[in-house]
């Protein structure tokens, strides 16, 4: 059982939401945004070969 | 114990949700897919074993190999469209769970059609003209 994936989509979380409270506290919203983006963009790839694993492996268990 | 490791898996899973769904819900929406695809691959092993002795059971009764295919890949549209939509409505997209039922829905009746021109054909041989 593959867990990290799931620790590394929490720290990103986290460590995401906390850098955005420090950037959003010294008035720059525009790199929160930016910052909250890239994170979005960097764990969706993670989920996305995951997903294709998955995909993939039901195709072959049900014969679809 | 595989079960501890499941079930700790999701108590830890909700915490870290709970935490992450107050500052960003989008990181929220990603951590449950990745943690229903996690258990999903984690008991696939044992689910594709319980597929392999029906296969092999309706081997041995020499049954028609073609109906249980259908029902093997009815069951995994069920599958894969309860997945989808459940994240959906997760996250407050009520619609576009509905459309992946509807859709899941279509594509079962479609692969559940020739069994049905099947049952019908047989009572047409069995009914006296």
């Amino acid at each position: 059982m593959n867990t990290e994936i799931i620790f590394t989509i929490a720290g990103i979380g986290i460590l995401i939401s906390i850098l955005g409270i420090v950037l959003k506290q010294a008035q720059k919203e525009e790199q929160a945004q930016m910052l909250t983006l890239a994170g979005v963009v960097v764990v969706l790839i993670l989920v996305v070969q995951l997903l294709s694993q998955l995909f993939t492996v039901v195709r072959t268990v049900f014969n679809l | 114990m595989e079960i501890a490791q499941i079930v700790g898996l999701g108590l830890v899973a909700t915490i870290f949700l709970l935490i992450i769904r107050q500052e960003k819900p989008v990181l929220a929406v990603v951590l449950s897919l990745a943690f229903v695809t996690v258990i999903f691959l984690f008991v696939i092993d044992k689910l594709s074993t319980i597929v392999g002795v029906i296969t092999e059971l309706s081997h041995r009764a020499e049954a028609n190999y073609f109906f249980l295919g259908t029902v093997l890949k009815i069951l995994g549209v069920a599958y894969l469209a309860e997945f989808g939509a459940a994240i959906c409505r997760d996250s407050g997209e009520v619609a576009v769970a509905k459309k992946v039922e509807f859709g899941a829905k279509i594509i079962i009746a479609v692969l559940a059609l020739p069994i049905m021109i099947a049952i019908l054909e047989s009572l047409m041989e069995i009914m006296p003209r």
